[in-house]
């Protein structure tokens, strides 16, 4: 209320003095803040991050000091400091508010966490006290009048310059990733601090427009932004000390990966397939077979590229088989069936255990000690010393993985942007009118349907040696450990239907957020719940919206026809096709 | 019009039953080539549920349809392949696609790139994609779409998204397309547009078979009308032997029967409708300073 009437009345009177005042405490605040996280917070080292210190920061202050220097920057940019004014190409004040309470959130998140753990506001040393109250000096940007204004046409810059801040974005990206995945994994408050942090931050640069400017970018050198992606996705495991942390990074890849495959099906052909995982069991359980493990019933041992095809081979005649007789449905019905089937799949590994049925995969035992991979003498258990840096068993992993990502990431574009992708899209659009310009439904669905099935059986050859063991367990509709159809789903639906980056960042989200809060992990179903729920309300086309989405969820945006100026009679034109 | 007139589509006895309600009952239909045929009837009289069984939505119950000789196959991927392409009553585009996307999809049979020339992106791949490109450009160019292309086609204007539904229809070469009341909530502006769109059609080779409601359109169009009251064919011929049959008429309004009651009724206000008529020319001109008198009294 008070923030209101304090707005209008500054309008009225010298607006224009009044808001450089307000960004330069802004500025001010941020300022402190940084200064803030030199100083000692804590008197102990049990509080995680140890905040100990005088004279450098550490743990949880980093958060602070990064959120506190941008805005800082972001600040001076709204006063229009030359050389800034890039950072808020679409306005600043909405992306200098979600900075401040960046910077409030994350600093009193951690203020408070270190009395509620240490029992009491005694705990703070005064560096707490400077924190605290710095952070909040930032949040005068809340008085700032909005100057949201379309994204100006950006500065000329010779291409080189170009490259090279495409390069130090994914370069900025990994260092980010890596903070998160590294982030102490027995204590909850470092990366619930870090989700705060990435969270506002992210939120802020969206409002500046840079987003959309990197997006302009990457767009204009396509094929150097696949590179610099896959030179940082190469990178990774090169700066992971743990294996919990490059463990982490593999699941992330594998389950990304699958969540990509499953998005052919879902976001192009718009065919709800909730059993989606039982092709990754079927890759799994075929890999397993003929890996030669000594649990396994056939006493063979193909190489990993005959492995990776038996998977392929096999995952494609079950798709065939299980799509051809369900893909006659439309909807609900297909999704009840896909279900049923995926349950259906689990039932049968757990009985085909030589006393229900036949004695094929050890029934509820699985299928252990998978032999570790070889490939032109490559151990993929062993430690390798590569470019002076040591790569474990899952590092190895994690690499061959990304070549599977690569090829699912190129056949989902591919196939996306062609005729059967088309025909795709025009069947989960309207069927009748998709048939009636000589689609032949059936077929094409059956394709999408039968390619899904084949990409996840190949990551499941891949997953199989990742985790040594085969279970019928894993690979139920629901669980609290992934993956599981419903998980693979929500990775799609939370990223971005029928996007690439959509169910990669989902996927990462939905592994990354259980694995790092322990304490989550009972309720993990109930919060993917409240998170479809909530995305479901307010961005319903993923965190990453498709094109053809966006306009669809959000009718007045119109992203598609700036140029035209009689859109009132599009508008007309729309509402009249809708009754 | 063309000399040639062999038939490119004919049906013989169509017959669909719903259960123990008959829809269409034998109806007997041939187009020739060159020809714009009408297909009108009273609401109910089965005309849409006649084109879904000529466009393999519908099996019929009885009867065959066949193209340009051959019998039509009673999937409707499989009419299109043949030749036959059809535009919908209500309009069903794709509407998250874009203008150029939705034609795209119209070339779907004449194009063949499957799953593997997609995914090796080989030469012909391109060429193909290209070529599909091209002839779509040119037919939004024919229906005047072309500075659109790029918007998504729910986005569009009501009388452009049923041209782009015969743009989307004609993507798939056709020698025959079927038009399902293509001016219903048309204005009189763009039925006339349309008019000219489906002569330049019929120009370009392609017979074309339409439902309308709207009477001017279809007997400035058409070379012959067929007329279907309650499912089975009233009347064949030229828009001039259709309009004046009485039957035609009678189907559609109705028939006076000997010493109705209202008769009298009916007369008496025929009679005083004229005598207005007449009264208002008279008084035309001086029409208009009433109004405004009328005007000024609200005014105050």
């Amino acid at each position: 209320m008070s923030t209101d009437t304090s707005k209008t009345t500054g309008e009225s009177t010298d607006t224009g003095g009044r808001a450089t005042m307000l960004r330069a405490i802004t500025a001010v605040g941020g300022l402190a803040s940084v200064v803030s996280t030199f100083l000692a917070w804590t008197w102990t080292d049990e509080f995680p991050g140890d905040l100990t210190f005088n004279g450098y920061p550490g743990g949880l202050q980093i958060l602070t000091l990064v959120l506190g220097l941008l805005t800082t920057v972001f600040a001076l940019a709204a006063m229009d400091l030359r050389g800034l004014r890039w950072l808020t190409p679409a306005g600043s004040t909405q992306a200098l508010r979600l900075m401040a309470l960046g910077t409030f959130a994350t600093t009193w998140f951690t203020v408070i966490a270190i009395a509620v753990d240490l029992g009491g506001l005694a705990n703070w040393e005064p560096g707490a006290w400077v924190a605290a109250i710095g952070s909040a000096i930032p949040l005068a940007a809340l008085l700032l009048p909005n100057d949201t204004r379309p994204l100006k046409r950006p500065a000329e810059l010779p291409s080189w310059a170009e490259i090279l801040i495409i390069a130090a974005v994914f370069a900025i990206g990994l260092y980010v990733v890596n903070y998160g995945i590294q982030t102490d994994p027995d204590h909850p408050e470092p990366f619930l601090g870090y989700l705060i942090a990435v969270g506002f931050a992210a939120a802020a640069l969206f409002k500046a427009g840079i987003v959309a400017r990197m997006s302009a970018l990457t767009a204009k050198y396509r094929s150097v932004t696949l590179l610099a992606a896959l030179v940082t996705a190469v990178a990774f495991p090169f700066t992971q000390d743990k294996a919990s942390y490059t463990e982490l990074g593999v699941n992330i890849l594998i389950f990304a990966t699958v969540a990509l495959g499953l998005n052919i099906v879902v976001g192009l052909a718009g065919l709800l397939d909730l059993g989606y995982v039982a092709f990754l069991g079927v890759g799994a359980y075929t890999a397993a077979l003929v890996s030669g493990s000594t649990s396994s019933t056939l006493d063979v041992h193909f190489p990993f590229w005959a492995a990776v095809i038996a998977g392929a081979v096999v995952s494609l005649i079950f798709g065939v088989v299980i799509g051809a007789p369900t893909l006659r449905l439309r909807g609900d019905y297909l999704a009840i069936v896909t279900l049923g089937f995926g349950e259906i799949f689990r039932l049968a590994m757990q009985n085909m255990d030589g006393v229900s049925g036949p004695s094929v995969t050890n029934g509820p035992n699985g299928i252990p000690n998978i032999p570790p991979l070889e490939i032109f003498g490559f151990n993929f258990d062993e430690d390798h010393t590569v470019l002076g840096r040591t790569l474990d068993s899952n590092a190895n992993y994690f690499l061959l993985m990304l070549l599977v990502t690569v090829v699912v990431v190129l056949v989902f574009s591919r196939a996306g942007n062609s005729r059967i992708g088309r025909a795709w899209v025009a069947i989960r659009e309207d069927e009748t009118a998709a048939t009636a310009m000589g689609i032949n439904g059936f077929r094409v669905k059956l394709i999408a349907f039968a390619l899904g099935a084949t990409l996840a059986g190949v990551a499941g050859t891949v997953w199989a040696h990742v985790q040594t063991t085969v279970v019928p367990e894993q690979y139920v509709f629901a669980g609290p450990v992934p993956p599981n159809s419903t998980f693979l789903l929500a990775a799609v639906i939370l990223g971005g239907m029928g996007t690439i980056g959509g169910p990669l960042l989902g996927a990462t989200l939905l592994f990354l957020i259980p694995k790092k809060l322990e304490f989550f992990q009972d309720y993990q179903l109930l919060a993917f719940g409240i998170a479809l729920i909530l995305i479901m309300r307010f961005r319903p086309e993923g965190i990453i919206p498709n094109r053809r989405q966006q306009l669809e969820y959000h009718e007045t945006d119109q992203l598609d026809a700036p140029d035209q100026p009689q859109l009132s009679g599009n508008a007309v034109g729309v509402t009249k096709a809708e009754a | 019009m063309t000399t040639t007139t062999s038939p490119v589509l004919s049906a013989s006895g169509v017959t669909m039953r719903f259960g123990g309600l008959t829809a269409v009952r034998s109806v007997d239909l041939t187009v020739n080539s060159g020809e714009i045929v009408g297909l009108i009837g009273p609401n109910g009289a089965g005309k849409t549920t006649f084109f879904n069984c000529l466009t393999g939505l519908y099996v019929p119950t009885e009867g065959n349809v066949t193209y340009q000789g051959d019998i039509l196959p009673p999937k409707p991927h499989l009419v299109t392949q043949a030749g036959v392409a059809r535009t919908f009553q209500n309009i069903r585009l794709f509407a998250n696609m874009t203008v150029l996307e939705n034609v795209l999809v119209g070339r779907h049979t004449r194009t063949k790139e499957g799953l593997w020339s997609a995914l090796l992106r080989g030469p012909g791949f391109k060429r193909a994609e290209a070529a599909s490109k091209e002839r779509a450009m040119e037919l939004l160019e024919f229906t005047g779409l072309a500075d659109k292309a790029d918007h998504l086609s729910r986005n569009l204007p009501y009388g452009e998204q049923r041209k782009l539904e015969i743009a989307r229809a004609l993507a798939s070469d056709p020698g025959l397309l079927l038009l399902d009341e293509p001016t219903a909530g048309m204005n009189p502006q763009e039925t006339r547009a349309t008019e000219e769109l489906v002569f330049a059609i019929r120009d370009q080779g392609t017979a074309v078979l339409v439902i309308e409601h709207d009477m001017r359109f279809i007997f400035n169009l058409c070379d012959r009308v067929t007329v279907l009251v309650q499912g089975q064919k009233l009347i064949e011929g030229t828009p001039d032997v259709v309009q004046s049959d009485e039957r035609v008429i009678a189907a559609y309004i109705g028939t006076p029967f000997e010493g109705a009651p209202g008769d009298d009724e009916v007369a008496e206000v025929e009679a005083a409708e004229a005598e207005a008529a007449e009264a208002q020319q008279d008084t035309g001109p001086s029409g208009t300073p009433k109004s405004t008198t009328a005007r000024t009294e609200d005014g105050q």
